[in-house]
């Protein structure tokens, strides 16, 4: 995380060189052009070879994209130069298309489905199959190393695909995916003889056994970063313990649950220089002696900065890790079950903490050392342990965001999980905290309005768009009238993604979001009364966006199909309940620009109007 | 509750009926009913008579149906309230109301005479007792359109207790599937899948799988990935609190074996299975039996497991818990969960 910060000064320090250089370029191409013969055209002309040495340390895809667009010669500059490409939308381009502009790519991100499918919106085949790109690298770019999929369709036969057709291949991420089992991970654990990095994390994996990590051969030394947290079954704990000892450059390390606390500290006895580390259960019934060498150990690992894992975790033992929570800059407990006084007193212990991940567990009072002990905090998650029991009252409410809010005024992202909020909180919040670029509540119960006042929770939403002015990212809850998307539309200038549900109370609203949010790129929604008409409101609006979701909604089947008459370049697809009629409710919308057509793999329930 | 107490000692014979103490508040180990002479069955379905069922009661639910089985109120069914027709739907349906819902926990010695084989996975994979506010679920309203998804995408598999191969293991993990699961006609399949709809709000911590009693659930909200939902729920059926005997996180129980100076206590949180409960109880109680074989050789490494399990699970000793009823129970009955 810290190096992409960096990355991202570094970009934007680049960018705004670059910015003068492209004045500069097209004021020079504009003297070059302009018939008048004159001394203000005989300026030096930036050489060519300097320009490319420029735009090839370039990194942001945004920044090359800008670049691109300036001219003939640097648009070329930069598809020769550029080795890593982005792909957010994988409908939205076709390999082919990318594999003839970008000749010389080592590194790919892919991103599929819609985000609503991680909650069982899309239907299971919807597509975002990776097997047809990695054919077309496999002849394009045989020299590929890396490949970071996220809500991607990966089959076993893909993944050996992979494994066999690229000899250099090194990183191999794949988040939230599904079609594979570990019989695909032993794979690549068998034939990438080059592999640093595998990241399997939050996937729909077909578990069949933990075998697939005994196939990392004994020659193999070369892996950076192992994060199997994701498949739970039991591995071979002498594999592991020998892989770890062999891979000297070890530094990211996340086991699954499977993992004692005993083999813990025989890991860590062999991989000091870890700097993140994910545990498994940390709950095993340990001795004094075994207590020890565990405290020992965390104490030799003085490079870790991240923390994870701590599955059942037993409060008493986590004194454990004070060693090394004096310099963790994230850590994430939303997998481990703590009460607020556990929670606090491990918190005392860091100062440094820059990400917290947590569960509704610690209540409101463990929020309170949250803003007592982490003044550094600029992200904070709070989980729900119990999404669906509406029974019991537990969990953290409007007390805690506030609190941490008054102790963290640094906090710039926030994804809070509740089952009460009020306007006044919100607005306490973000007026001490200004700088939210990623503001993401979400009161539990659909449609639930202000549970002191019982008004809407637009004056919430109002004050985050008027006080955030950076804000990039919204998700908004609760019972909301058309006057929050009056606000957004008003004053989220900088809004890129935007999720709904259940609110909103005519087409009005959804139609001041499409004509008022100048950057917006992602917009879902779900379960809203918006119909044709905000629908097509944003006819123009949508090419230049990712993409729009719209389920549960009042669009209909002839609005849809006009709004693809209207927009070509537009893919429309409607996704079919079995039995509903063809002229009603479009019931799952997905609308998304391309340049490469209708796609050719949706399944029958998808409709591409 | 009483925690069961596993006591080491000679079998007595074969026992038809499983059962592991707990108390309302639930513990990871399930009553399990089991028809015997004397009824300790657990109704949890408030399922009418069923026929007896052999003594395995570990094994996998048999495919067929008993006679007895009253196979219409074990029938899952998704459906708007009032759509409760007696005739078995096509389409995964949620568990209608005709069901004589009684509640799991206090036990009750009732009239309802035996439960099945699949019954009792169905009782097993429930993590808490159910009180009667189940009766208010099945008149819960579905919002979504995605009929099978309403119920099943927040349930883990892991909680159940199901084999691998259930089809509600891949309800839990791929909900959207449902529709051709349903297509399948596994009797155990649809106690079970109601089983996960039931709601438990006197659960003292955290809850499972339960929909809330009175709102319907909605397909994918809370907006959580599947992977947090599984973990969590697995997670939080660790930390349940069980009466007296366990803080956050542990659950004790006592262990003694015949003939020891003294008793043990395990922590039965940390084990996910029965083979590593028998052999971590082996390794507990190593010392007695080296002492009474005589040793082998130096230390415990050269008394490898093999050897204990035979000392241990030969003839001479087997693992039993007594039950809430004071009835010695054979470990290993019961699904672990």
């Amino acid at each position: 995380m810290e190096s992409s910060k960096l990355k991202r000064e570094k970009d934007s320090q680049i960018s705004d060189e670059l910015n003068e250089l492209r004045m500069e370029s097209s004021e020079l191409k504009k003297a070059r052009d302009s018939p008048i013969s004159d001394e203000s055209y005989r300026r030096s002309s930036f050489p060519d070879e300097v320009l490319e040495r420029v735009i090839s340390l370039l990194n942001s895809h945004r920044d090359r994209s800008s670049v691109s667009l300036v001219c003939k010669d640097w648009y070329n500059m930069e598809r020769w130069s550029r080795t890593h490409v982005f792909i957010g939308n994988c409908y939205s381009v076709s390999p082919e298309i990318v594999a003839q502009r970008f000749p010389k790519i080592r590194s790919v991100t892919l991103k599929g489905k819609p985000r609503f499918s991680d909650f069982n919106l899309v239907p299971q085949n919807w597509g975002a199959d990776v097997h047809a790109w990695l054919v077309v690298f496999a002849a394009k770019y045989p020299f590929l190393e890396e490949l970071r999929l996220k809500r991607m369709t990966i089959s076993d036969a893909s993944l050996e695909f992979l494994a066999s057709s690229f000899p250099n291949f090194k990183a191999l991420s794949l988040l939230s995916c599904d079609g594979f089992s570990t019989n695909g991970l032993a794979a690549i654990a068998t034939h990438c003889k080059n592999l640093t990095e595998l990241d399997i994390h939050e996937n729909d994996i077909d578990d069949k056994g933990g075998g697939w990590l005994s196939c990392f051969p004994e020659s193999f030394t070369s892996l950076e970063v192992l994060n199997f947290a994701n498949v739970t079954s039991d591995i071979n704990f002498d594999a592991l313990e020998r892989l770890t000892g062999r891979c000297k450059s070890m530094r990211v390390l996340k086991v699954n649950r499977s993992i004692s606390l005993e083999q813990l500290q025989r890991l860590l006895a062999n991989a000091p220089h870890l700097t993140e580390l994910g545990t498994g259960s940390f709950s095993q019934e340990l001795t004094p002696h075994q207590y020890e060498d565990l405290e020992s150990v965390f104490n030799n690992c003085k490079n870790i900065h991240t923390l994870s894992g701590l599955w059942e975790v037993k409060g008493l033992y986590l004194p454990a890790l004070y060693p090394v929570s004096t310099h963790l800059t994230f850590l994430n407990l939303s997998y481990a079950v703590l009460q607020s006084d556990e929670l606090a007193k491990l918190l005392v212990h860091c100062p440094q903490l820059r990400r917290l991940w947590v569960l509704d567990t610690v209540d409101d009072k463990g929020l309170e050392a949250v803003g007592s002990n982490c003044p550094l905090l600029e992200e904070l998650r709070v989980f729900p342990a119990d999404p669906f029991d509406e029974e019991i009252v537990h969990g953290v409410t409007e007390a805690g965001f506030v609190a941490v809010s008054y102790g963290c005024p640094r906090l710039h992202y926030v994804l809070y999980f509740c089952r009460q909020m009020t306007n006044a909180a919100v607005t306490t919040v973000v007026q001490n905290c200004p700088n939210f670029t990623h503001f993401r509540l979400c009161i539990m119960t659909p449609g639930q309005p202000d549970y002191l006042t019982n008004e809407p929770m637009d004056e919430a939403f109002g004050a985050v768009v008027k006080t955030c002015r950076k804000l990039r990212r919204l998700s908004v809850s609760g019972y909301l009238t058309d006057l929050t998307f009056e606000h957004i539309g008003r004053y989220a200038k900088n809004l890129e993604t935007l999720s709904v549900a259940f609110a909103g109370s005519s087409d009005w609203g959804m139609q001041c979001v499409l004509a008022g949010c100048p950057k917006l790129r992602k917009l879902e929604i779900r379960d809203c009364p918006f119909g044709n008409a905000a629908l097509l409101s944003g006819l123009e609006k949508y090419e230049s966006m990712r993409s729009l979701w719209m389920s549960a909604c009042n669009v209909t089947m002839n609005g849809c199909r006009l709004l693809a008459r209207e927009m070509p370049r537009l893919n429309v697809e409607v996704m079919k309940e079995e039995g509903s009629d063809d002229d009603g409710r479009a019931d799952k919308v997905y609308v998304y620009r391309s340049i490469a057509g209708r796609r050719r793999d949706a399944p029958s329930s998808v409709l591409t109007l | 509750m009483s925690p069961p107490l596993l006591g080491v000692e000679e079998e007595g014979g074969q026992s038809n009926v499983t059962l592991l103490g707990s108390s309302g508040s639930g513990s990871t180990m399930e009553s399990v009913c089991q028809n015997s002479a004397e009824l300790k069955e657990r109704n949890y379905m408030g399922l009418s008579d069923c026929s007896s069922v052999d003594s395995s009661v570990a094994s996998p639910l048999p495919e067929g149906k008993k006679a007895s089985l009253n196979l219409k109120a074990t029938e899952l069914r998704l459906g708007l309230p009032g759509s409760r027709s007696p005739e078995r739907n096509p389409e995964l349906c949620l568990l209608s109301s005709q069901l004589d819902e009684k509640p799991l926990f206090p036990l009750h010695p009732s009239s309802d005479g035996h439960c099945s084989a699949s019954q009792k996975t169905v009782v097993s994979g429930n993590k808490r007792g159910f009180s009667d506010a189940m009766d208010g679920f099945s008149e819960g309203k579905f919002l979504s359109n995605s009929k099978v998804d309403v119920l099943l995408s927040p349930r883990p598999s892991a909680n159940l207790g199901l084999k691998p191969g259930s089809v509600l293991e891949n309800l839990g993990t791929q909900p959207t599937k449902a529709k051709e699961i349903t297509n399948q006609k596994a009797v155990q399949d649809r106690p079970l899948a109601a089983n996960e709809t039931r709601p438990n709000p006197n659960a003292s911590a955290n809850n499972n799988n339960g929909a809330p009693a009175t709102k319907a659930q909605v397909v994918g909200w809370p907006p959580i990935r599947s992977f947090r939902k599984n973990s969590l729920a697995t997670t939080s059926k660790n930390t349940d609190e069980v009466d007296g005997k366990a803080g956050p996180g542990a659950l004790f129980v006592k262990v003694s074996m015949d003939g020891a100076p003294y008793l043990r206590k395990v922590d039965l949180k940390n084990y996910s299975k029965y083979q590593e409960l028998s052999s971590a109880l082996e390794k507990m109680f190593s010392c007695f039996t080296i002492g009474q074989y005589g040793s082998h050789g130096t230390g415990r490494e050269l008394l490898s497991e093999s050897k204990l399990k035979d000392l241990l699970h030969g003839s001479e000793y087997v693992l039993t818990y007594e039950d809430k009823d004071g009835d010695w129970m054979l470990v290993g009955d019961v699904p672990w969960e």
